[in-house]
């Protein structure tokens, strides 16, 4: 419980209207995509850097920790007032500042909504390309501090990628700028590097300066499938060796296929044991070599079927086999753990085998997808929590994943970052020599330990 | 028995993504989760849990949602929201007893006398028309300010229901289908025009148009609202009233009626009276919306809708769009001689009438409506048309609002222009 002088500061500083302390406003911002929740004390909704810096200040001289929220959509707990506190919703800061045509580059608030700067750079011709799969609803400020990723990644990388420079209210309340509008600049640390993907625990991020690019003239979709697994894992080195780098890869493994067939009867030939659903952008002449190029490749590689969308219509068809993966995972049980490790493309083989080592060990149901491209596999663990024992097990498996990740060269986590869910994790990836290092900069910017406290370090 | 109890299995797949974030009209009207789909199952979730009470805090979060169906629509695990808060409605009133207005509401559309005597829309519309209900009634409607309001527009009212200017059975061709028209009260008692179009094209078809006298309000003010009884007892009214004729399809001009018929009455409705479910699955099946059986039974609008040039752009009623009638309307405007369809931006979005919502929050109503109104202006287009009533007042009223001259229109009026 914050003190009633406290709540009346908060008013001073962000006005009544943007504060709110009533149950049900603080459950509703109790939760994100992990399904824990952990009740605030407060809710506040700042309209500009200023407002934040002040309840920074306000919340450092009194203590109190405070936790930066988007869209409340991330997969890791990393927004979730575990212990209390304040959470500081940054979704009215929501102007795109500027589009700069000449210097291809934007700036924007962190409220904004990654699909919506994304049409509007599009009017302009204009590319911004990191697509998480919340990006209909999630804010370019999460995505920044969950250094967000998505299919476009093989090609284009993620968010990290696009930052040129940002706004950031430190814990302590300064309000300093990193990076800038060049794409050279070598004065000081990269503070902006460190600040992406730094999960709202260094500073809360108030303004973004993204490079864009140009719109590619074209795209083409295909969806392959293959008779076995190791052929279409195979067909993503191939197609790279073969010096195409396609926009996505986007893999789904047989089970994902069962799931899908089950609930939306796809039509899949029967003797389907995984799918790639490829991607190639740019010039117009230039995917249709590619898309051939691609065909005759992976012909040797036990391939089924070769779908080519014709149009964008046909386009959106062969996404929908990839965007069904998720309602239907439900039908194999209710409840999921949805990871997703990385490992070098080459190894996407070797971590499938081990994880259906895993399943047989463990006797639960996993399904894998994801962006084999690039090597981030989302490992899906289903399981009934309703089922005695049964989530003990997934958390056993869990571990093993992990392991299987780290021992063939990769990591934990690709996209979703540590938060709460992986923080029991991080002494398999990280050693103590690079925990103390990470700890002591968290130190340095928050000496005392409000901003997003009790995240992503072992406890 | 709890009316979160005949949720309580649908309130577990919510795996709060938050991707409804990304479509529910209120929740971009305020921006605060709580007005979110996600927010407000998370509240039912808590409910259920009995950690929170039926209080005024919980009444305001669940009063804000238009039962639009978008985030059922594109939710990836299928929540449905609509359903849930319809039930954490009734839970409240159950508690709470129902809000004088929403009392008003259930007296009545609940009584098809007093809707005659134009009670109804005193209840709906507002006293501009009737400042006292009749006396005999023994109502005492005492109306929330918002809907005193000076700034709102409403329509004219018809100066003779429908319902009362044609026979029961008007006769068709011999082997032609037989068709009941469920005709709703905004058609009945301010858009009779939209009813006269009906009746006309499809009788220009030669089907057998039924419009039993005993029909009612489709009940969906009430279900809003979360008084369940009268909608349960207008369902059981409804049922008599269309099951009395044998007819091949059950028609409606109305997004919201046609929602009712089609999708809330075995959902909420049957759920709660599951000895009337065979028979409400029955009318379900055979309900459908009046441009969507037009084009099925091959309408050529070129005969019976050419005229005058006239640009139109057309806006989706939830009610239809979450139906999947999208695309039939749509055809048989463009296939209109003299019609010009403009599509305008965002034209599945929500008008945000939302049936009482927007008495409760008409501020609000009035700005999703205004982002409405702003998309049909650009079009350029003379005259927005839709495919229901309850949409045309909403419109209509924003447009003004806007100083627009912009006409409103029912898809039936323009097919059926050269029938008149």
């Amino acid at each position: 419980m914050l003190d009633e002088p406290i709540i009346q500061r908060l008013k001073e500083i962000v006005g009544a209207e943007n504060i709110a302390t009533e149950t049900q406003d603080l459950i509703c911002n109790s939760y994100d995509a992990t399904q824990m929740e952990f009740l605030p004390d407060a809710v506040v909704y700042p309209g500009n850097a200023e407002e934040i810096s002040r309840v920074l200040k306000l919340a450092n001289g009194e203590r109190i920790p405070v936790f930066p929220r988007g869209a409340g959509s991330g997969f890791s707990g990393g927004a979730l007032p575990k212990g209390g506190g304040i959470v500081l919703v940054t979704t009215r800061l929501n102007r795109i500042l500027r589009i700069d045509q000449e210097n291809l580059l934007a700036e924007v608030e962190p409220g904004v909504v990654t699909e919506h700067f994304q049409q509007e750079v599009e009017k302009l011709g204009l590319f911004y390309p990191p697509d998480p799969a919340s990006l209909k609803f999630s804010t370019l400020g999460g995505n920044v501090s969950e250094n967000a990723g998505g299919p476009r990644a093989v090609k284009y990388g993620v968010t990290r990628d696009f930052v040129m420079g940002l706004e950031v209210v430190l814990p302590t309340g300064e309000i300093i700028r990193t990076g800038g509008e060049t794409y050279k600049g070598v004065v000081g640390y990269d503070l902006t590097r460190l600040l992406v993907g730094s999960e709202g625990t260094l500073g809360v991020v108030t303004k973004i300066i993204f490079k864009l690019l140009p719109y590619p003239e074209a795209k083409k979709t295909m969806l392959t499938t293959f008779d076995s697994i190791d052929g279409a894992a195979r067909a993503v080195s191939t197609i790279i060796g073969n010096k195409i780098i396609p926009t996505t890869l986007e893999f789904m493994d047989h089970a994902t296929l069962q799931c899908v067939d089950r609930r939306f009867n796809l039509g899949l030939p029967a003797e389907a044991r995984a799918v790639l659903l490829i991607e190639v952008d740019g010039d117009r002449e230039l995917i249709e070599k590619q898309a051939a190029k691609i065909h005759e490749v992976i012909k040797p590689l036990g391939l089924v079927e070769f779908k080519v969308a014709k149009d964008a219509a046909e386009s959106e068809a062969l996404w929908k086999v990839r965007r069904l993966v998720s309602p239907s995972l439900r039908d194999v049980n209710p409840d999921k753990y949805n990871e997703d490790i990385v490992v070098p493309r080459s190894k996407v083989p070797d971590v499938i085998r081990r994880i259906e080592q895993i399943q047989q060990k463990y006797d639960i149901p996993i399904v894998n997808f994801g962006h084999a491209g690039d090597g981030n596999i989302h490992v899906n663990i289903m399981i009934d929590k309703a089922v005695p024992g049964m989530e003990e097990k997934a958390h056993g498996a869990i571990a093993d994943v992990f392991r299987a990740a780290l021992d063939l060269g990769g990591t934990m986590s690709g996209e979703h970052g540590v938060g709460l869910s992986k923080q029991p994790f991080i002494p398999l990836e990280l050693s103590p020599a690079q925990i103390a290092t990470m700890q002591a900069i968290k130190k340095a910017l928050d000496p005392n330990n409000i901003l997003n406290p009790g995240k992503m370090f072992p406890v | 028995m709890d009316p979160l109890k005949h949720v309580e299995k649908e309130l577990k797949k919510c795996v709060k993504c938050g991707a409804c974030r990304a479509h529910c009209p209120a929740f971009a009207a305020w921006q605060r989760e709580p007005a979110a789909a996600r927010g407000k199952v998370a509240l039912a979730q808590h409910l259920m849990k009995e950690d929170i009470t039926l209080d005024d805090q919980t009444y305001l979060a669940m009063s804000k949602c238009l039962l639009c169906g978008s985030c059922v629509e594109k939710c990836p695990n299928e929540v449905p929201t609509d359903e849930i808060v319809i039930a954490a409605r009734e839970a409240l009133a159950q508690k709470r007893g129902l809000t004088t207005f929403h009392k008003a509401v259930g007296r009545v559309i609940g009584n098809r006398k007093l809707m005659n005597f134009g009670a109804m829309a005193a209840a709906i519309l507002g006293p501009l028309f009737f400042r006292k209900v009749p006396a005999t009634s023994g109502l005492r409607l005492r109306f929330p300010l918002p809907f005193v309001g000076g700034k709102r527009h409403i329509p004219q009212l018809a100066k003779k229901p429908f319902l009362d200017r044609h026979p029961e059975v008007i006769q068709g061709e011999l082997g032609k289908p037989r068709i009941v028209f469920f005709v709703g009260c905004m058609t009945n008692f301010v858009y009779t025009e939209v009813g006269e179009a009906a009746l006309a094209l499809f009788r220009h078809l030669g089907c057998t148009v039924i419009i039993p006298k005993d029909q009612q309000c489709c009940g969906l003010p009430g279900m809003s609202g979360g008084d369940l009884a009268t909608v349960r007892e207008l369902a059981e009214k409804n049922l008599t009233a269309l099951e009395k004729y044998e007819a091949d399809y059950i028609m409606t001009a109305c997004a919201t009626c046609g929602g009712a018929l089609h999708k809330f009455y075995p959902l909420v409705v049957g759920k709660r009276s599951p000895e009337l479910m065979a028979r409400l699955k029955a009318i379900a099946e055979k309900t459908v919306d009046a441009a969507q059986l037009l084009q099925q039974l091959g309408l050529h609008p070129a005969e019976t809708g050419a005229g005058e040039s006239l640009t139109i752009t057309y806006h989706d009623p939830c009610h239809l769009r979450t139906r999947g009638i999208t695309r039939q309307p749509r055809e048989l405007l463009k296939g209109t001689p003299g019609v010009e369809l403009a599509e305008m931006e965002g034209a599945d979005k929500c008008c945000g009438l939302g049936g009482t919502f927007n008495v409760y929050h008409y501020d609000t109503s009035l700005r999703i409506n205004a982002g409405k109104s702003e998309a049909i202006l650009n079009t350029g287009a003379e005259a927005v048309v839709t495919g229901c009533p309850g949409c045309m007042m909403q419109l209509s009223d924003g447009l003004k609002q806007a100083g627009a001259r912009t006409r409103v229109m029912h898809t039936l009026e323009i097919l059926a222009r050269k029938l008149r």
